[in-house]
C-alpha cells in the first residue's frame, strides 16, 4: 500500500469532480479497496470518501418497485422487510455473499464494483500479466490453476469469474444502476471481457453510482437465489442462480421466468435461452432439467473449472424447481 | 506428611468422563473456565506484536518470485531513497549468523548461516528486508527493491515427472513376518493409494516478532510454543550466552505446529535490530505465512491389506512418500499408525521422501498420526466392504491387544470402550451397510467409523511455585498457553495441592525468565507441566506445614501436630481441635513474607547440561514404548454426511466421538481440544489444500479467502465422551495427550461416510464436489 491523498466529498457532485481526477477512487464501504490496496492490485492516488454523504442509503419499496441509495448497506437490503417480501433473490444473495463482519461495512452501491477473485489478478509480484491489471501484458489464469475461473463469456484476454452475488440477482430482475442523471441496465452495466478485460464496468470517469431501482414484477416476488459452494458460508460461489418465476392463473404455466447466472461467468450472466426455452410452458420437472442445460451454451472450460460446466444447468434446474414448487 | 481435604460437588460432570466423577470445577478434574479468558475476550491480552516499544521501527520482507534458480542481483536504490527507510538487507549486507543446533540437539555444522537466500529454492523465499519508520513506508519501499534471476527448471511437487522415487528413510523401515506373501494368499485383498495435500496450519494470530537490543542482551516478543529452545537458537545465531536473550510470549493466537522454532523472518528482524541499534518489528503478511514456514508436506500413501474370509488381517504392506525441500529434510512418519492400530502377523512399512522446491514442511498437528490414519483408516474401510462386515465389527475383530510393533502391553487402550461408547450414542447398529441406502431429498446420507491414537511424548518439566505474604499462590513456569489451557490446568494443579481456592493461584507463562519448560508440541505440555507443578507446590506445602508446626510464633506450635490441613486458604489440625487461621495469618505472624518451592521431574542425577538440554532439544525426550509399556491416546469417530446428489457438495451433519485421552485434568478444555481437532478434521477432509501453480512453483490460494478452513456453519453439534482412564504410566497425575488426538481420524471417517453415502471411494482430500458430481 502506498501513501495516498484523502478527500472527503461534501457533496455528490464534489465527489464527482474529485473522482474525475487522476488515480482517484471512490470510498464507500471500503471492503475492495482496502482489500486491493494491501494486494497491491489497488494504488490510488487519491480516496475520495463518499460516506458522509446524506440521502445516499435509503431504501424505498413500492408497488413500482425498489430504490436503494448506493450507501445502503448489504446487511440493511438484506434484512428490509419489503426486500425480502417483494425480491427474496435480492436479499438471499446478498446474506449468503463475504461475511457479517463485511455486509455491515460494504454498500450495495460498491458491490456492484467488486473484482474478481481471480489469484492472478491478485498478486501483482509474483504474476506481472494480468490484462484486466496491465493491458496487453497476457493473461497468467490461462493454462494455470484455474479452479474457479469462468466457462461463460471468456475471452483470450482474460478468463476472471466475476465473483458477486447479488449483481446475479439484480440482473435477472432487470435492475437499472443510476449514476446521476444517466442510467444504465445493470445487465449492460458490466461488460464481457473481450479484448479489454480492464474496462469491467460502463461508468465514466467522474460517475458516482447514486442508486440502483428494481422494477417490481411478479417473477421477481417469487424468486430465489441459490448458491452452491465448496463451504457453507464466506465463500464464493462454485455455481449459483438467481431464478424468478410467475405462472398463468393456472399456477402450472410459466408466464416469466428469469433466470442468471452466478459464479460461472466472466459478468452476472442472464440465461434467456434458458427462460425462453421454459416460458409458456407447463413446470415440469424433466423439461426444466433439459431446458436448464441452455444456461451454458457456449460454455468452455480450462481444465480444472470443467466441472462448472456440469454443475451450473443443475443449480439452474433446482433453483427453478424450488421456486416453482413454493406455494 | 500432610493431609489433603477431598472436596466434592455434584453436577459439573458430564457422561461418560470416567476418570474424574465428579469434582470441584476449580480441583484437577474440574471443569474451570479458561482464567485467560476474559483478558483475551476484552481486548486486555497483549500479543507480541501489539507491544509499543520507544523507536520502533518496521521491517518488511521481499521474497522469491521464482521457484528455483539464483539470484543474479538486486537493485535497492529506489528503495534505499524512499521515504523512511533505515535499511535494505540483502544477502550483501546481512549480518553472518552462526548456524544454531537443530531442535533435536545435532551441532550445527561450522558454517555461517544467512536468513536471505541469494540461491532459491523456492517461491516465497526471504531475498531481502526493508526497514523503515514506519510500516507503511517499508511495504512501499520494499516494493521498489528490484531482484533479478538467473532461473532454473523447479520440481514443483511429488507429481512432477523430474521428482523421481526419493530418498529412502531407512529409520521408517518397520517389518515382521513375510507381508508380500502373506498378502499374495491371503483370500480378501484390497490395495489402493490415498494422497493427502499440502495442509497449512493457519492460526488466527499470524507470525512475527518484536526484536530489541540492549547491548549483548536480545528481548524478542514472538508467539512461541516453545521459550527456551527459540531462546537457545538466537543465542547461538549470534553467539550470545543462553541467559542473555529473553522470550516473551504470554499469549499466543494459536500455533498448531507452527510457532516452535525461531525462523529466518525472526533472523532478519533480530538482525535489523541489531544493525539499527533499536527495536524491530516483522510482522509476516497472511501470504507470506504460506511460505515462512512449513505446513504440513503433501503425502501419499499405498495400503495393501490382506485377510482371511472373516476379515481377520493377515498382511499389512504399506509404502508413503512425502515431500521435503530442496535443502532441508522433514519427515512426516506415514506409518506411524499403520503398525499399531489392528493385530496383524505380517507387516511392512517402508517411506520416502521426494525433494521438492517448497519451503521444508513442519509440524501440523499429529505430524505424521494424522496422514497415516487417513491411509490405514480409510483402507479398513475398503477392506470391511470387501469381505461384507460391519466396518465398525471389523475393527473389533482385529483389535490389537498389544502393541504389534513393540510387542508390549499397552498402558491404557480404552479403544473398545470408545468404539462402544461412540456406537452407542451416535445408533452405529441402525445402520445399513449399504451405499446410498439412505436419503433425505436430494441428499444422500452416510454413516462412516474411523479410529485415531496419538502416541504419549513424555518429557521433563520444572516450576516454581510460591505462596505470598497476603495466602495467594503464585506459579511461574517459561511454558505457554496458546489457547489450550496451561494457565487454567496449572491453577486447578496448585490449587488442589496447596489448598487454596483457584482464584487465588496466579499463573505466570511465557517468560524464558521464569523456570524453563520443553516445546509445547506433541500434546506433552500438561502432562508434564501439571507433573512439575505437583511437585513444587507439594514442597511448598510441606514447607508452610513445616512452619506451622515447628516455628514458635505459630498459633500451631503448642499443638505438638505432627501434620496439619490446608484447605480453601486456611489451616487446621485433622481433628479439628485448636485453631484454624488463614495462610496469611500464618505467614504474618511467623514473619515470613513468602515460601517459595521449585520443583522439577528431571531424574535426580541430572546434570546442568542435561537440564539444558532437556528444556531446548527434544533429545532427552522419553519413548512412548520405554521401559514395559506402549503409551498412546486413542479415540473412534463416528461421523454423518450429507451430500448433495446434483451438486456433489459434502456437509458433515452430525459426529459423535469418543476419546481416552486417560484422566482429564480439566475435561471442559480438554473437549474443547477435541473438538477444536475435529473441526480442523473436517477442513482437512473437505475444505483443506494448498494449490500450486505448477508452471511458477508457488502456492496460489495463500490467503484466508482462497484456503478454505471451516466456518462455523461447516460444523454441527460435536459430541464429545470421554472414556479414558487414569494412566500413571504416562504421567505423573494419569492424563495422556489431548491436543493432536481429536484430528486423527476425521478425514477417514467422512471418507468413508462418504462412500456410505454415494457408493463413490474418495481417496485424495480434500473431498471437493467435483470429486462427487
Amino acid at each position: 500500500m502506498r501513501d495516498f491523498s484523502y478527500l472527503r466529498a461534501n457533496s455528490i457532485d464534489a465527489a464527482r469532480q474529485a473522482a474525475a481526477l487522476p488515480g482517484a477512487m471512490l470510498l464507500a464501504g471500503g471492503t475492495t479497496l482496502i482489500d486491493l490496496a494491501k494486494c497491491g492490485v489497488t494504488e490510488p492516488e487519491t480516496v475520495v470518501d463518499i460516506t458522509h454523504l446524506r440521502g445516499l442509503d435509503t431504501i424505498a419499496v413500492d408497488d413500482r418497485g425498489a430504490m436503494i441509495g448506493a450507501l445502503a448497506r448489504m446487511s440493511s437490503v438484506a434484512d428490509h422487510a419489503d426486500i425480502k417480501s417483494r425480491f427474496p433473490a435480492v436479499s438471499e444473495a446478498l446474506w449468503q455473499a463475504a461475511s457479517a463482519q463485511l455486509r455491515n461495512m460494504a454498500t450495495f452501491g460498491g458491490n456492484l464494483m467488486q473484482r474478481t477473485r481471480c489469484p492472478y489478478f491478485r498478486d501483482p509480484a509474483n504474476f506481472p500479466a494480468c490484462n484486466k491489471r496491465s493491458p496487453g501484458s497476457g493473461c497468467s489464469a490461462i493454462g494455470g490453476v484455474t479452479r474457479g475461473h469462468a466457462v461463460l463469456g471468456t475471452s483470450e484476454a482474460c478468463i476472471a469469474t466475476y465473483p458477486g452475488d447479488l449483481a446475479t440477482a439484480l440482473v435477472a430482475f432487470d435492475a437499472i444502476v443510476h449514476l446521476g442523471d444517466r442510467q444504465v441496465a445493470v445487465d449492460d452495466f458490466f461488460l464481457l471481457p473481450g479484448a479489454t478485460p480492464d474496462r469491467e464496468h460502463a461508468i465514466g470517469p467522474g460517475e458516482v453510482i447514486t442508486a440502483i431501482s428494481i422494477p417490481a414484477s411478479a417473477a421477481a416476488r417469487r424468486s430465489t437465489y441459490l448458491k452452491v459452494r465448496d463451504r457453507q458460508s464466506y465463500e464464493f460461489a462454485a455455481a449459483s442462480a438467481a431464478v424468478g418465476i410467475e405462472f398463468e392463473a393456472d399456477g402450472r404455466t410459466i408466464r416469466d421466468l428469469r433466470v442468471a447466472l452466478g459464479g460461472v461467468a466472466t459478468r452476472p450472466w442472464r440465461a434467456r435461452a434458458v427462460e425462453d426455452a421454459l416460458k409458456g410452458k407447463v413446470l415440469e420437472p424433466d423439461a426444466v432439467r433439459r431446458a436448464s442445460l441452455l444456461a451454458i451454451e457456449g460454455a468452455a472450460d480450462h481444465g480444472a473449472n470443467h466441472y462448472k460446466i456440469e454443475l451450473a444447468p443443475r443449480v439452474v434446474a433446482r433453483a427453478i424447481l424450488k421456486v416453482g414448487e413454493t406455494a | 506428611m500432610t493431609v489433603h481435604e477431598t472436596r466434592t460437588r455434584h453436577g459439573d460432570s458430564k457422561r461418560g468422563d470416567a476418570s474424574d466423577g465428579a469434582v470441584l470445577a476449580e480441583s484437577v478434574g474440574g471443569r474451570l473456565s479458561r482464567v485467560d479468558g476474559p483478558a483475551k475476550i476484552t481486548g486486555a491480552a497483549k500479543y507480541a506484536v501489539e507491544q509499543q516499544l520507544d523507536g520502533l521501527s518496521h521491517a518488511v520482507l521481499v521474497e522469491s518470485t521464482i521457484a528455483a534458480g539464483r539470484v543474479r542481483s538486486i537493485d535497492t536504490a529506489a528503495a534505499e531513497s524512499a521515504p523512511g527507510v533505515l535499511l535494505v538487507l540483502t544477502p550483501d549486507n546481512v549480518l553472518r549468523l552462526n548456524t544454531a543446533t537443530d531442535w533435536l540437539g545435532t551441532p550445527p555444522p561450522d558454517a555461517p548461516y544467512c536468513p536471505l537466500a541469494r540461491d532459491i529454492t523456492f517461491s516465497g523465499q526471504h531475498v531481502a528486508a526493508v526497514v523503515a519508520e514506519r510500516f507503511e513506508q517499508a511495504v512501499a519501499a520494499a516494493a521498489l527493491v528490484k531482484v533479478s534471476y538467473d532461473e532454473t527448471p523447479a520440481i514443483v511437487d511429488l507429481d512432477d515427472p523430474k521428482a523421481g522415487d526419493g530418498i529412502p528413510i531407512d529409520t521408517m523401515t518397520k517389518e515382521w513376518g513375510d507381508a508380500q506373501a502373506a498378502f499374495a494368499s491371503a483370500p480378501v485383498r484390497i490395495c489402493a493409494a490415498y494422497n493427502t495435500p499440502r495442509e497449512y496450519q493457519t492460526p488466527m494470530e499470524p507470525h512475527g516478532l518484536i526484536a530489541q537490543w540492549q547491548g549483548d542482551r536480545l528481548t524478542v516478543w514472538e508467539p512461541s510454543q516453545w521459550l527456551d529452545g527459540m531462546a537457545r537458537t538466537y543465542a547461538e545465531w549470534f553467539g550470545v550466552p543462553f541467559e542473555n536473550v529473553r522470550l516473551v510470549s504470554p499469549y499466543i493466537g494459536g500455533g498448531f505446529g507452527s510457532k516452535a522454532f525461531a525462523y529466518g523472518y525472526s533472523a532478519v528482524a533480530a538482525i535489523a535490530a541489531k544493525m539499527l541499534g533499536r527495536p524491530v518489528k516483522l510482522a509476516v503478511t497472511r501470504p507470506q505465512t504460506f511460505t515462512a514456514y512449513g505446513g504440513r508436506a503433501a503425502t501419499r500413501q499405498t495400503v495393501a491389506l490382506g485377510a482371511d474370509a472373516e476379515g481377520r488381517i493377515q498382511s499389512i504392506v504399506h509404502r508413503g512418500v512425502n515431500e521435503t525441500s530442496v535443502d532441508g529434510m522433514w519427515v512426516e512418519p506415514l506409518g506411524s499408525v499403520t503398525s499399531i492400530m489392528y493385530a496383524t502377523p505380517n507387516f511392512s512399512s517402508r517411506q520416502n521422501v521426494v525433494r521438492v522446491n517448497t519451503v521444508v514442511p513442519g509440524a501440523l498437528r499429529a505430524p505424521g498420526e494424522n496422514p497415516s490414519a487417513f491411509g490405514i483408516e480409510s483402507a479398513i474401510d475398503e477392506l470391511a466392504y470387501e469381505a461384507g462386515i460391519d466396518p465398525l465389527e471389523i475393527r473389533l475383530r482385529n483389535y490389537a491387544e498389544q502393541d504389534p510393533e513393540a510387542k508390549k502391553p499397552w498402558s491404557t487402550r480404552q479403544l473398545r470402550e470408545a468404539f462402544a461408547a461412540g456406537a452407542e450414542a451416535f445408533g452405529w447398529s441402525k445402520r445399513n451397510p449399504q451405499p446410498r441406502s439412505m436419503r433425505d431429498g436430494n441428499q444422500l446420507i452416510g454413516w462412516g467409523v474411523a479410529a485415531g491414537t496419538y502416541p504419549v511424548r513424555r518429557a521433563y518439566g520444572e516450576a516454581m511455585v510460591r505462596i505470598l505474604a497476603d495466602g495467594s499462590v503464585e506459579v511461574e513456569s517459561s511454558s505457554i498457553d496458546m489457547g489450550q489451557g496451561t494457565y487454567t490446568i496449572l491453577a486447578q494443579t496448585a490449587a488442589e495441592v496447596v489448598g487454596v481456592p483457584a482464584e487465588n493461584v496466579v499463573v505466570k507463562l511465557g517468560d524464558s525468565r521464569y523456570p524453563r519448560a520443553g516445546v509445547t508440541g506433541g500434546s506433552r505440555l500438561a502432562g508434564v507441566m501439571t507433573g512439575a507443578v505437583h511437585k513444587a507446590a507439594s514442597a511448598a506445602l510441606d514447607q508452610l506445614v513445616g512452619l506451622a508446626i515447628s516455628d514458635p510464633n505459630s498459633p500451631f506450635h503448642a499443638l505438638q501436630a505432627n501434620t496439619l490441613v490446608v484447605a480453601n486458604g486456611h489451616i487446621r489440625s485433622p481433628r479439628g481441635d485448636g485453631p484454624e487461621v488463614s495462610i496469611a495469618e500464618l505467614l504474618g505472624s511467623v514473619g515470613r513474607e513468602q515460601i517459595e518451592a521449585m520443583g522439577d521431574t528431571m531424574p535426580a542425577n541430572s546434570t546442568a547440561d542435561d537440564r539444558y538440554k532437556n528444556y531446548t532439544t527434544i533429545a532427552t525426550a522419553l519413548s512412548h514404548t520405554e521401559g514395559d509399556y506402549s503409551r498412546h491416546s486413542w479415540c473412534a469417530h463416528f461421523i454423518e454426511v450429507r451430500v448433495d446428489e446434483d451438486f456433489g457438495t459434502v456437509r458433515v451433519s452430525r459426529v459423535v466421538s469418543a476419546l481416552d485421552s486417560g484422566r482429564l485434568y480439566n475435561p471442559k478444555l480438554a473437549e474443547s481440544q477435541w473438538k477444536g481437532g475435529i473441526i480442523m478434521g473436517i477442513g482437512q477432509a473437505l475444505l483443506e489444500e494448498g494449490i500450486v501453480d505448477r508452471r511458477h512453483g508457488r502456492i496460489v490460494n495463500n490467503n484466508l479467502a482462497d484456503y478454505l478452513i471451516a466456518t462455523n456453519a461447516d460444523i454441527p453439534d460435536i459430541e464429545v465422551i470421554s472414556v479414558g482412564i487414569p494412566d500413571l504410566h504416562s504421567s505423573v497425575l494419569g492424563g495422556k495427550g489431548v491436543g493432536e488426538l481429536g484430528i486423527v481420524g476425521v478425514a477417514p471417517a467422512i471418507a468413508n461416510a462418504v462412500f456410505h453415502a454415494t457408493g463413490k471411494r474418495v481417496r485424495d482430500l480434500p473431498i471437493t464436489l467435483e470429486k462427487l458430481i
